[in-house]
């Protein structure tokens, strides 16, 4: 059980939990609680995305979009057209399932820059539906989402809302370790170092790269759902092809392949720009430069680069 | 041909022109580093930007333009000396995030020194609009699509006549060879950035009395440009101008005859189609990648 406890996988888990249970007494106002459910959806967002870009070596662009389609088709399903949460959740997130696997199979095939474009190029899209699909969405101005209810019972307020996206959270990470380490996972690794070897040794890789881009999508899309039920609002500016930018730098910030990495990077950069809000003018500009710095200095991203210092100072010389 | 059509060809080759000069940024500096420079259209906007309020302070036209091509040239080179020099060997998602933050940040730094108020340039040579078999032209497109078509046999010139442009096609060919004949790869790069940022800048100048220029335009231009060179296969220097032109006249095709509100969408859609028909964009390099 120690054992158990000791390695890097349980452990780590076991003190995101304790994180998430012991927080609450740092978090004095519902702005501090907001702050940290937000922190929790990107996290689970870039947990998915993470096993594309990190383990998979596949990047994408658009994920915005999936993000997108989960924040909208619930809301519109419940607000136009009447229907439960958890019926337009499942209904959203199933839809962006097929949607990402029918668009993963085509464009999986395309490599680095191209695999860029055309994820970006479905992001745009999307983003562009919305914002165009006014009588449905509300275009630019946004619209509202009515309160998410499960068998009559009503989630509001911040706390509730907290310990809902602490457990998704602890749940997605649990979920995303133990796929890394099951076949699936060692085949995405096995594709990320070269393709052809994997291929050779009788890895589907095409196969393996749309499971793993429709999961991440499906990540995306719950946490996504999730966001437009609990701001109760919604507007296409969670869809932009920046908001992709921000989730895969958070990805990257935090530090490729390593999903405790993928949380610390979307805490990072989720609670920065609310810290640099007092710079005002200056948010982007400071937003850029930490964005450059950390990659000119850091490229392998905050986790593994601590990581393997601390590991360098406890090694014997 | 109907007027009507021949109204849409014109719109589209000049906004297709300025998506050219974007998309041969985006290639010479993918042919010299393998970087894919999201702050390409960035560029765009301080060449734009620069100009309007340099003209705006009281130096005569030319002058403005060409102080906000060499500042814009002048970015460029910083970018690389110190953004892109000091991360070498790190992966190419770490390249793209470090242009992005650059985007990001060049952006703020706009918005800070021009405000974020939306400015007009005067067109070069007055407004009177010029017609041609029914449809009508307004002077400043034919300032673009020649200004484009010189910039082209400009490049070709220095790319096929001049050491500096020799040695930048040697070193997209292979670094390392390249190096071994005595050519400075870090000399080539930086030229690299220097050129594009000027041709960005070019390009944001020639379109900002037709679009008007503002501290955002770069973002969409960026991608419109980024596509236009993958279209035409990365690297690719004619592909670069073939892919600009073909997205703009597809763009005005489907914004006159289809839907304006889905105008930038459309482009976008054409590009998937393509990447999935033709993977390697129309004229890119095809072949087996060795292991």
């Amino acid at each position: 059980m120690l054992d158990r406890l000791a390695s890097p996988r349980t452990g780590g888990l076991a003190a995101l939990a304790l994180i998430v249970l012991l927080l609450p007494l740092a978090l004095r106002n519902n702005y501090m609680y907001e702050v940290a459910i937000l922190v929790g959806l990107n996290a689970i967002v870039c947990i998915g995305l993470n096993l594309l870009i990190g383990y998979a070596g596949q990047i994408s662009l658009g994920h915005a979009g999936f993000f997108g389609l989960g924040a909208y088709v619930p809301a519109i399903l419940a607000a136009r057209y009447g229907w439960p949460s958890a019926a337009a959740v499942a209904a959203s997130t199933f839809g962006v399932a097929v949607l990402a696997y029918l668009v993963g199979r085509p464009i999986l095939r395309l490599r680095g820059h191209y695999l860029a474009m055309a994820t970006l190029g479905m992001g745009i899209i999307i983003s562009i539906v919305i914002a165009t699909e006014d009588r449905l969405t509300g275009g630019p101005d946004g619209m509202q989402v009515p309160p998410l209810a499960l068998a009559g019972f009503v989630l509001s307020g911040e706390k509730s809302w907290y310990w809902v996206v602490g457990a998704l959270l602890v749940v997605a990470v649990w979920l995303a370790q133990n796929l890394v380490d099951s076949p699936h996972g060692r085949a995405l690794r096995a594709l990320h170092t070269s393709e052809v070897a994997a291929e050779v040794s009788g890895i589907d890789s095409a196969g393996h790269k749309v499971r793993v881009f429709v999961i991440s999508a499906v990540y995306a899309a719950l946490a996504g759902s999730l966001a437009a039920y609990y701001a109760g609002f919604i507007t296409p500016a969670k869809v932009t092809f920046f908001h992709s930018i921000e989730l895969v730098t958070m990805v990257v910030f935090g530090g490729m392949a390593s999903t405790f990495g993928a949380v610390v990077g979307a805490a990072v950069l989720t609670t920065l720009p609310q810290a640099l809000t007092s710079f005002k003018e200056y948010e982007m500009v400071a937003f850029g430069a930490v964005m450059m710095a950390t990659m000119i200095f850091m490229p392998k991203g905050l986790v593994p680069t601590l990581a393997a210092r601390i590991a360098a100072r406890s090694a014997p010389r | 041909m109907s007027a009507q059509f021949l109204q849409f060809l014109l719109a589209g080759l000049t906004v297709g022109a300025i998506y050219a000069l974007v998309a041969l940024g985006f290639s010479i500096i993918y042919n010299a580093s393998h970087v894919i420079n999201f702050a390409q259209g960035e560029f765009v906007m301080i060449g734009g930007m620069a100009t309007v309020s340099l003209a705006g302070a009281g130096l005569p036209l030319p002058a403005a333009i060409a102080s906000a091509v060499l500042l814009s040239a002048a970015i460029g080179l910083a970018l690389q000396k110190f953004a892109i020099e000091p991360a070498r060997g790190a992966p190419v998602v770490a390249l793209i995030i470090i242009t992005i933050g650059a985007s990001i940040l060049l952006r703020g730094v706009a918005a800070l020194v021009w405000g974020k108020n939306i400015h007009a340039l005067k067109a070069f040579s007055g407004e009177a609009p010029i017609q041609i078999a029914g449809a009508t032209l307004v002077p400043q497109s034919l300032w673009v699509i020649g200004v484009a078509l010189a910039v082209v046999a400009l490049l070709g010139w220095f790319f096929r006549r001049t050491l500096l442009g020799k040695a930048l096609l040697a070193t997209s060919h292979n670094r390392l060879a390249a190096q071994l004949a005595g050519i400075s790869v870090r000399h080539v790069l930086l030229a690299s950035f220097g050129l594009s940022g000027a041709l960005g800048a070019v390009a944001g100048v020639l379109v900002a009395p037709i679009t008007f220029t503002s501290w955002d335009i770069g973002v969409m231009l960026g991608l419109k440009g980024f596509a236009a060179a993958v279209l035409g296969g990365i690297g690719s220097g004619p592909g670069a101008v073939l892919g600009g032109l073909a997205l703009g006249i597809a763009e005005a095709m489907s914004a006159g005859y289809v839907s304006s509100a889905y105008k930038d969408a459309i482009a976008f859609v054409i590009i998937l189609a393509v990447l999935v028909f033709l993977p390697s964009g129309l004229l890119g390099a095809r072949g087996a990648e060795r292991v």
